[in-house]
Formats: C-alpha cells, structure tokens, sequence
C-alpha cells in the first residue's frame, strides 16, 4: 500500500510537470512574452503536486501508528486493560500487532484474536485513507499549479524560493541531528552524575567499573575516575602521532616537491589506498604482527614488554593516519601559488630551500588543519585499540606498557550484561560525552589556528 | 653621461642560436642577441611570441618546466652558463627576475628582503644583514614607506609597493643583471610611472631586461628593443630607430598596430 502512495505522488509530480510546460509552450507559441521560461513554469507545478502530498505522507506515517494503537486498546474488554501500566500497554500491543500479522505462539485468548481482527481492519482502513487523501492532496497542487500558467506569472522566482527552502531544510536536518545526539548524551551522563559525582569523575585516578548489576554477583566495589583512561588515550595518541607526522609530512613533501611525474603518479595512489585499508585490518596487523614483533625486540634487548602495548596499537593507528596527514599537506603545498616557488627559485634558493623556507611556512595552515583533525580522529578510532590495547586503566605514560583509552572502556561497558541504570552502564555515556568534549575543543582549536594563519599569509 | 653611467654598452649577455623546444613546440627559433650592459633593453611583440620563453633562458628558469629543451650558446660575461659546470642556483644570484605579478612571500616586509641573502649567505651578521636590506628597499625606492613598518606582512602592501618590493628582493643579492617580465601589467598607471622611473634608476648599476606588451613603456624606458614575432627575434636595435624607423615591414605592422 505504501509503494502505491509514493507511486501516486511520483505520476501527480510527472502529469504536473508535462501539463505546465505543454500549457507554458502554448501560450509561448501563441507569442506572448513569458516573464519565466517553460521548464520554470513545469518545476513549479511539479513542487506543488509531489511536495504537499508527500509532506502530507510523512506527517500521516508518523501519526497514524499511535493513533491506530490507541484505538485498538480502547477496544480491549475492561478486565484485561485494568490496572495495565503504559510498558505492560506496549507490550500488549506488539503482541496483537505480531499476532495480526500471523505469528501466534500457541492458541491466542478470543480477545486477542478479535483485537487482532481490528487491528487489520483498522489498517487497512487507514491504507485507503491515506491514498485517497493523497491523491486529493496531489490533484489539487496539480490543477492549482496549471491554472497559474499565464505570461505574467514569475514562475522562475517560485520555482527558487522552493528550492531554496529545500536546501535549509537539509542543512537544518544535519543540524538537528547533531543537537540531538549531544543532548541524548547529556541527558544520560546527567543520569550517571546523579548517582557518581562529577568531581570524582573528572578528577579520580582509580578506575574499576565492572561493580555489580545484580544481587548475587561478584565484582569490585567500582570506582569512576576517568583520568587514567584519558591518559591512555593521550599516550596512544601521542605514539600515533609521533608515527604519523614524520611519515605523512615527508612523504607529502616528496611527492609534491621532488618526485618525478611518473614515480608521483604510482606512489599517491598506493599511499591512499592506507585510507583505505579497514580499521578492523589494522586492528588485526597490531595484533598479529606489531605486538609480536616488539615483544620479541623487547626480549632481545632485555626489556619487559607487556603482551599489548600502547605502543603497538598508537604506532598502527599512526599507520592509519599516514595518508590522512600526507593528503592535507600535499593539498597544502599544491594550494601555494606557483608564483611564490618561481619567485623563491629565481633569487637562487634551491628547490630544498625553497620548500623549508616559503612553501612550508605558507601551507601551515591547511596542514595544522590537517594534523588536528588526525589528532581528533586518533583520540576518537576505536577499533584498533579495542583489538590491541589493553583494559586495565593504569596511570602510567610507558608506552611499552598496556593502557586502555576512552573508546575501549566505552565498548567494554557496554557490552555483554548490561543494565540502563546502572552506573557501571552509564559510565560510558560520560565517557562519549567527555570524548565528545575533547575532539570539539580539537576541532575549535584547529578551525581557530587555520583561521588566524590564514589572515596573515593572505 | 655622467660617470655611473660609463661601462654602458659593453655587452653583458650574449646568445647564438638559441631554440626553445616545449615539448613538441618549438617555442624559439634561432635566436642571437647581444645585449649591452648599463642599459635597459626591452623585448617587445605579441603575446606568445617568446619573448619571455627567452627570458627565463637567461637565468635557467626553465629548467624548472618539465620538458622544456634549451639549445645554443648563451654566454654571461663570456661564460656559457648552460655548461655542465654552472650552478644554476649560483647563476640566478647573478642574474635577478621580477615577475609579472608582484610575489611577496607570505613574511614580514625585512625578511622578503633578507630572503637572497640569507640563503647565500652575504652577511656576516645581523648588523650587516640590516644594512643590505636598508640599501636593497633605498635601492627599490620604497625605504622611505615602510621603514616604519619591516615587521609588517610583505603582502599588507599596495600592488605597486609589493613590485618594489620584489624588485629590492631581487637587489638585494647583488645582480649583475636584472631580468623583469611585464613588471607593469599588473599595475595601475601611478604605479608604473613609479616602476619605470625606478627601471631608469637602475640601469645605471644593473643590464636590465625587460619584457613588455606596451610598446609606449618600451619607447620610454629602454635604449635598446627587440622585437619578436612567432619564436622568432625580427629585428634588434636602438630603441629609437625601431619605434620611428623598422627595417623589417613585421616591425612597422606590429608598432603600427596592425598586427599583434
């Protein structure tokens, strides 16, 4: 029934459109002057038909499931409906509604059968509805739109105000959207500072929060300061960058200052396809390959190395952002007008001078910008260091020992037994929220610190 | 003629048969110029023409442009300076290029300045460096607006006073020769008369070479013109007697407007 509406909408949209512009091309040929030319006056007839009606579809949708539940459960005989509580209401009612669609367990109660019946007959009913509505809907905008064809009539002013509306309208979704997510994250880390108070959140240096969720378990008393995981994250962080600034800066600079045509042509695209490698790979290469490797360069050299590292898992994750870094500079660097290399090359610098002495200092910018967004994504990668890093939070900033970060602690708590009231649970919406936090600030930094270059060099 | 000006018309560069290959394009066809010293000559004709592909022979620029061929002999001061030996990061101290549009780096005013000499390494310190730099900007006839200022962006400046500033830029690693490639075309009319004045300033220490579309900035400016058309030199002499009497009648079609 559903693809029925859309398709009534899209054959109104398309009727629309023909019947304005045959009407806009008659009047033409008949040689008035048209203030707006005929596709302008088609447009608008097509916007009128499809967009009230689907607008009208989406509203119906949202609503009529609500509406219909309601009535189902009026219909209930009283007995069953006393003393029900709204979950307990829900629940009724997704079982009426699996059981219309014929997935019964057993032999149902005769009331349920029959709220079933009503059920389908309800829906069905609203299906019609809904499709004789539309097609009211849609046919007016239609006739509407065609008895607006005329030469005066500034269709194409119309056709852009809709489209502009269009456009706000999407950027207000992306938008919203945003708003929503940080607010959910509030409203739940609101609900763990309830019960764990915020300083000793912010400020504690113990973290154990595998406490109990049910009566008979046995588990730590739990504690919830976050410090020590945010100091893993940093530590990873630092090793990923450390890793990736060298690599990804030189390589850029090579491929775009040095490198001859034909070795740049093949090198750029391998160094991409790193962009493209799954974090989950690179999870498995820590696992299987780096931490190895340095455990047995540990033992060589006579130094205790924990089984995973921080410095495996921050050294892959640099490999992760190698081509994130070298793309930025290498934008950066092509972004410097020819006439600044010229110039430089023509007072006898070479090409190496020439690159550490105004090129470089003229792309900063766009590759701060470029390092702080890989610093927001490294503090944000998850699936790396879940795979590679460790759980234990421990204050410590030895790379060679085993650190857990923010995201890992977030998975962890997460999964497995879980209850939404329970600090343990909650902890990780803190988390995310503080994660959130943090990249933010990043972000602003790197926005102010390209913005505030960029005045200077323009 | 005074005595800064003596030395005038020795010739500081001269070039045989030289071809420009760009690729495919044969860009320069057997071009032989003597140029003199002490003196501004100006390549003139329609664009396209190479007389900037030229140019930028005479301080190696176009090696910097993949697949561009140089051949023939150019010689500065009787030295081939395509010759396996030449450096041509040494080459370009000697022979300076403003370019078209001004180029200030994104530094402060003092450091755009101090830039050639700090990578060949003319100074011995600070001091000496301040004083390069103060003769440089005297030299490009812009001290007196920014000494107040050499901390400032070199790119703060008016379009005019940035072209001076390239030009002090490429003074300051003491040329022999200054190459300039349509210093003006950018610029507005106050700001050229100011450029030109400059230009005739610095014959009297500099061989100036200087591309022009104008042919009034080339009659005003330069003793000697060349004028090229299709890769080829058509006629090279006293600036006067090209622009009043050409041998060559492509000479006469082009001043006259004609062709071009």
């Amino acid at each position: 029934m559903l693809w029925l509406t859309f398709l009534i909408i899209v054959a109104a949209a398309a009727l629309a459109y023909v019947l304005n512009l045959r009407a806009a091309r008659r009047l033409w040929a008949e040689g008035a002057r048209l203030h707006s030319i005929t596709t302008f006056h088609a447009l608008y007839a097509l916007f009128l038909a499809a967009l009230p009606a689907f607008v009208f579809v989406v509203l119906w949708l949202a609503l009529s499931g609500p509406v219909i539940g309601a009535l189902v459960l009026s219909g209930l005989p009283d007995e069953v409906r006393a003393g029900a509580t709204a979950a307990q209401e829900n629940l009724l009612l997704s079982e009426i509604r699996s059981l219309a669609r014929g997935q019964a367990f057993g032999e149902p109660e005769p009331w349920k059968a029959a709220a079933a019946a009503r059920l389908t007959a309800l829906e069905a009913t609203e299906g019609w509805a809904r499709l004789a509505l539309v097609s009211l809907i849609a046919a007016a905008g239609l006739i509407y739109a065609r008895t607006r064809v005329s030469a005066s009539f500034r269709a194409r002013q119309r056709v852009e105000r809709i489209i502009n509306g269009l456009m706000v309208f999407c950027s207000l979704v992306a938008i919203f959207t945003t708003i929503g997510i940080v607010a959910s994250l509030f409203v739940e880390s609101m609900r763990f500072f309830a019960r764990v108070p915020f300083f000793e959140f912010l400020f504690g240096t113990n973290w154990e929060p595998q406490i109990p969720i049910r009566e008979d378990q046995v588990a730590g008393a739990g504690a919830f300061g976050w410090l020590p995981v945010l100091l893993g994250t940093m530590v990873i962080t630092v090793v990923a960058l450390v890793v990736a600034l060298p690599i990804g800066l030189f390589s850029a600079i090579y491929l775009n200052e040095f490198a001859s045509p034909r070795l740049r042509a093949v090198a750029k695209p391998v160094l991409e396809i790193l962009a493209g490698v799954p974090t989950v790979v690179y999870g498995f290469f820590a696992v299987l390959v780096v931490a190895p490797a340095l455990r047995q360069a540990g033992q060589a050299l006579g130094v205790d190395v924990s089984p995973n590292t921080a410095l495996a898992a921050g050294g892959t994750m640099g490999i992760m952002l190698i081509p994130f870094i070298s793309s930025f500079t290498d934008d950066a660097l092509s972004a410097v007008p020819r006439s600044l290399r010229d110039g430089s090359l023509a007072l006898g610098a070479t090409r190496g001078e020439t690159v550490a002495k105004v090129l470089f200092p003229a792309a900063i910018p766009g590759i701060v910008g470029g390092v702080l967004l890989a610093v927001s994504r490294a503090i944000g990668e998850t699936m790396i260091v879940v795979m590679a890093a460790g759980l234990i939070a421990r204050m410590t900033i030895n790379p060679l020992d085993s650190v857990t970060t923010v995201t890992v602690q977030i998975v962890t708590l997460l999964i497995g037994d879980t209850a939404f009231d329970n600090p343990k649970t909650l902890a990780a919406f803190a988390l995310g929220m503080m994660l959130f936090l943090v990249t933010l600030g990043v972000n602003i930094v790197a926005l102010r610190v390209v913005r505030k270059y960029r005045e200077l060099y323009d | 003629m005074n005595q800064q000006e003596t030395g005038a018309g020795e010739i500081k560069i001269s070039a045989r048969d030289v071809q420009v290959h760009y690729g495919d394009n044969h860009a320069l066809v057997d071009v032989s110029v003597d140029i003199s010293d002490k003196m501004v000559t100006a390549f003139i004709g329609p664009s396209g023409c190479g007389k900037s592909t030229f140019l930028r022979c005479l301080n190696r620029m176009n090696d910097t442009i993949d697949g561009c061929r140089v051949e023939g002999d150019i010689r500065l001061d009787g030295e081939d300076i395509y010759a396996p030996e030449v450096d041509p990061v040494h080459l370009r101290a000697r022979v300076g290029m403003v370019f078209q549009k001004p180029n200030p780096f994104p530094k402060s005013i003092y450091d755009n300045v101090a830039y050639g000499p700090r990578i060949h390494g003319l100074a011995k310190n600070r001091s000496e460096l301040d004083e390069i730099v103060e003769k440089s900007l005297r030299r490009g006839a812009i001290w007196d607006e920014v000494k107040d200022r050499l901390d400032a962006p070199g790119t703060s400046l008016s379009g005019g006073q940035q072209q001076r500033l390239c030009i002090a830029r490429a003074i300051a690693t003491s040329p022999e020769v200054l190459l300039m490639d349509e210093p003006c075309s950018a610029l507005d009319p106050i700001a050229t008369a100011q450029i030109e004045e400059l230009i005739d300033e610095l014959r009297r220490q500099f061989c100036v070479i200087m591309v022009t579309h104008s042919m009034q900035q080339a009659a005003r400016v330069s003793q000697r013109t060349a004028f090229f058309h299709l890769g080829q030199l058509v006629e090279y002499g006293e600036t006067g007697q090209i622009f009043t009497n050409p041998s060559d009648p492509r000479t006469e079609s082009y001043i006259t407007g004609r062709i071009g």
